[in-house]
């Protein structure tokens, strides 16, 4: 493999670094009440917002409508997905190194795996919190849940919530990209390479 | 009416100087009559340019004293919209400022717990000579203290007595960079310096026995707070107004003084029959100077300095038992007096520090002083004697000029950056503007009614920021529909970036205003707090859970540490409390957001409620006298279901066998489906 493949497969995996550095996942709420907005950041290992007493205050406008409030303990993902983010940037930066294209293949699946798995996993959380809403609420809307978008907007009573990808989803997403044009490129020139 | 106003002006110093009063009431009887065509009188465009859009902000914040209500309103500007009232000297029901356990000792004084004042004169603290945004300083008049406000949070943060005051109207007065507050005393009392407190005379003996004080206040803006580093025992007069010089004139500050007569009684006379007062300069570096190479002497003292903690939020007063003074005439070079017209107010340097303006009240002209021509007559020793050894200067040998017929009973005078003054007439009722340089008188605007001081943004400091002209009057009369005999004062804003004067708007303010400043409000509004950081409150009595509330019983003392959040107070229900305890509710507000504090009341009560910003911790006094339940109830609207924030005591008779205890709903028993699933 060429030596500018190797450094795209150890970019693509350090890439996965941003991930420590910026949130996961943005949920934005918007209401009249709220001109400056109210923003939860989900990261890898644990939850923010656009102040530190985010969480607080999204739990004082959720326990209206009987959602359980949220605490970052609630969710054991928080403990262990940075392990896996450090098991995937060693295994990319290792494979970069060796340059076995097959291994960057197989990194780029298990990577698109796992990264397909946590937006399922996410979306399990927000329809949990959306439909398990306490009997005793003060505000009960009939028929009416209020599951926060995965992507994209979505009215849930006088708030409008849009949700979208943080620049460490990005990172994600990018490393895949990157992974999968080493494997294509170090197809063509797979008999000039020295090391295979 | 104008013609009536300018034949009057014109013909004003031929006359008496009641016959000029005569003619001012005229004035303003005619006044009466034509105001309402006058106020119509406006450019076709001045609504626009006063107009700021729902959800726009103020281009600047202006802070008005309250006078008499003992507060500070802040207004924008240009719309005139009231944005927030600053309780400093007065009990304030509204939000429990002086009513609540932490801000009590704010107010109280070596005469005990005083709940109000009069508060006359705002100035907002200097760097460079400019207005910072960081604190705005105000004087109590009445029982003489000088404040200072936090313009993070809006709040009175710290209030010092003045010892050896009496009056403290002269207040007060930073310097450019704000080392030091100057304060002066309107009244001279006796000052017996072997004893605190202010001494006995007859008050016969007023000539021989009373002084004036003029206390030296370091702001020690590093570590936060006030301190009385000195003062300087002055002659007997009666100390009015005072403000600081800039650029060359820097280290001087400049005072108004009457009643050089030292009159005692029916002063309106007494003090009126010298054809000459005093602007007395006091050079302040000189001053600490002296005071700091041991020229200062002690006495006993008795004043109270109260500091409000930041992170606590409690006030604490301690009391300081001494103070250092320099007497003038130990102190060559430290204090002059220039004779001024009789009986001055305002003392105003302009921009360049070089004049200072001296309003003669009683005068038919407006005398500029030189700062340069002062310098060289002390230079040359050009003296008329001396007052208790203080060297007093040749009229001639520092007078700049005189503005030829101003209008009549000047009071105060500000300046627009570009070499222009503005100048208050009390009783032709009118703004003039003339030129510093050439003393010419160059457009008049009548103003409704009687104006006393009048504020430029900047309008003291270094540059002038020249665009909007604050004039507030004194008498109101038929400028807004009528609300009985009491009526609120009315200020008015007119527009002075062009040559004319263009009145813009009116607008009415809260008791009477004295001054005012007005900051950029881009030098404040960043700055300013959404709510306090819970982690950071330090309040002895706080809780930060709702698992850590509690009831407690010490005695007869019963305490309440409890939390508010939307939209229940925990606890809740309270049990156990008898009649005649001292019942005390420490209430923690949990909310970590903006604009969202929670009131606490109590039925019964008799102070007022407390209102708790979130983050903060405030406690509240309640003394039963009844056996029964007793409602409590969040005030302020905070959320859907503010309605339901309530919580009840039930107070049992004295010595009933009612136990102590506290909750906040109730438990549930678990339902079924759950436990079949655990």
């Amino acid at each position: 493999m060429r030596i500018y493949l190797r450094i795209i497969m150890v970019v693509a995996a350090l890439l996965l670094g941003t991930l420590f550095f910026f949130p996961m996942w943005k949920i934005y709420l918007e209401a009249p009440q709220y001109p400056e907005g109210l923003e939860l950041h989900i990261w890898i290992n644990k939850l923010g917002g656009s102040s530190e007493s985010v969480l607080q205050n999204f739990n004082i406008l959720n326990h209206y409508i009987g959602m359980e409030p949220i605490h970052p303990d609630s969710f054991a993902e928080l403990k262990y997905m940075q392990y896996i983010v450090i098991f995937f940037m060693v295994t990319g930066v290792t494979v970069g190194l060796l340059g076995k294209r097959k291994l960057v293949l197989y990194w780029v699946i298990l990577l698109a795996v796992a990264g397909a798995s946590g937006i399922a996993d996410f979306y399990l959380w927000l329809y949990k919190f959306g439909t398990n809403l306490s009997p005793e609420a003060p505000i009960k809307v009939p028929g009416m849940t209020y599951i926060p978008p995965l992507l994209g907007h979505k009215t849930l009573l006088n708030f409008n919530a849009l949700s979208l990808p943080g620049w460490g989803s990005i990172g994600i997403f990018l490393a895949i990209v990157f992974g999968t044009l080493v494997y294509l490129l170090s197809r063509a020139k797979i008999n000039s390479t020295t090391s295979e | 009416m104008e013609v009536l106003n300018q034949k009057l002006t014109a013909i004003a110093p031929k006359l008496g100087f009641m016959l000029t009063l005569m003619a001012g009431a005229v004035l303003q009887a005619c006044g009466g009559g034509e105001g309402n065509q006058k106020s119509t009188a406006v450019d076709s465009d001045a609504a626009s340019a006063v107009y700021v859009p729902p959800g726009q902000h103020d281009e600047y914040y202006s802070f008005l004293s309250g006078g008499f209500n003992g507060q500070v309103s802040v207004y924008g500007l240009p719309s005139g919209r009231l944005l927030k009232v600053i309780p400093v000297f007065t009990q304030f029901a509204e939000n429990g400022y002086g009513y609540n356990e932490e801000t009590k000792p704010m107010l109280m004084t070596s005469h005990g717990f005083v709940p109000w004042d009069d508060l006359h004169h705002p100035k907002l603290s200097r760097t460079d000579g400019m207005a910072d945004g960081k604190f705005l300083y105000v004087n109590g008049n009445n029982t003489p203290r000088v404040a200072k406000v936090d313009l993070t949070t809006f709040e009175t943060v710290e209030i010092m007595e003045i010892p050896n005051s009496a009056g403290n109207h002269c207040s007060p007065y930073p310097t450019n960079n704000n080392e030091y507050i100057l304060a002066g005393t309107r009244f001279s009392v006796p000052i017996n310096t072997d004893k605190a407190g202010i001494g006995d005379a007859g008050l016969d003996e007023y000539k021989d026995k009373f002084r004036g004080s003029i206390s030296f206040i370091k702001t020690n803006e590093g570590n936060g707070h006030m301190e009385l580093d000195f003062q300087v025992l002055v002659p007997g007069f009666d100390y009015d107004l005072a403000n600081g010089g800039k650029g060359p004139s820097g280290d001087w500050v400049f005072f108004t003084t009457y009643n050089t007569e030292k009159s005692s009684t029916l002063k309106e006379l007494g003090a009126s029959q010298n054809d000459r007062d005093y602007l007395a300069a006091i050079n302040w570096k000189l001053a600490a100077k002296y005071a700091a190479e041991g020229k200062a002497h002690e006495m006993p003292a008795n004043y109270y300095h109260n500091t409000m903690d930041h992170n606590s939020h409690i006030a604490k007063s301690n009391v300081i038992k001494k103070v250092r003074y320099l007497l003038p005439e130990e102190c060559p070079g430290m204090m002059y007096l220039i004779p001024a017209p009789k009986s001055p107010h305002g003392i105003d340097v302009d921009p360049t520090g070089e004049y200072m303006v001296v309003n003669g009240k009683l005068a038919a002209t407006l005398p500029v002083f030189s700062f340069s021509k002062m310098q060289q007559a002390i230079e040359n020793k050009d003296f008329d004697g001396e007052v208790n050894g203080i060297p007093v200067f040749k009229y001639e040998s520092v007078l700049y000029g005189e503005v030829q017929e101003p209008g009549l009973g000047p009071l105060h005078t500000e300046f627009d950056g570009k070499g222009n003054a503005y100048s208050t007439m009390f009783v032709s009722s009118e703004v003039v503007k003339w030129n510093v340089k050439d003393l010419k008188v160059l457009d008049r605007m009548p103003v409704y009614y009687s104006p006393g001081h009048l504020m430029i943004p900047g309008g003291d400091t270094r540059e002038p920021d020249g665009k909007y002209l604050v004039v507030m009057n004194k008498i109101t009369k038929d400028r807004y529909l009528p609300t009985g005999p009491e009526l609120l004062h009315s200020a008015q804003l007119i527009d002075i970036s062009g040559d004319k004067m263009r009145m813009l708007l009116d607008f009415p303010t809260l008791a009477e205003p004295h001054y005012a400043q007005a900051i950029q409000a881009d030098k404040v509004a960043p700055n300013s707090v959404k709510f306090f950081k819970l982690d950071e409150n330090s309040h002895p009595e706080a809780v930060k859970k709702e698992s850590d509330v509690k009831v407690t019983r010490q005695g007869r003392t019963v305490k309440v540490n409890m939390t508010s959040i939307r939209s229940h107070f925990t606890p809740d229900n309270i049990e156990g409390v008898q009649v005649g305890d001292t019942v005390i509710f420490h209430v923690t507000n949990l909310e970590q957001d903006w604009d969202v504090p929670h009131g606490f009341a109590i039925m019964g009560a008799t102070n007022a409620e407390t209102l708790i910003m979130p983050g903060a911790t405030q406690s509240l006094r309640w003394v039963p006298r009844e056996a029964g339940v007793y409602p409590f109830y969040c005030t302020d609207f905070c959320s859907a279901l503010h309605q339901e924030m309530q919580g009840y005591v039930r107070v049992s008779p004295r010595g009933s066998n009612v136990p102590l205890k506290f909750s906040t709903g109730e438990k549930k028993p678990v339902p079924p489906a759950q436990a079949s699933v655990n």
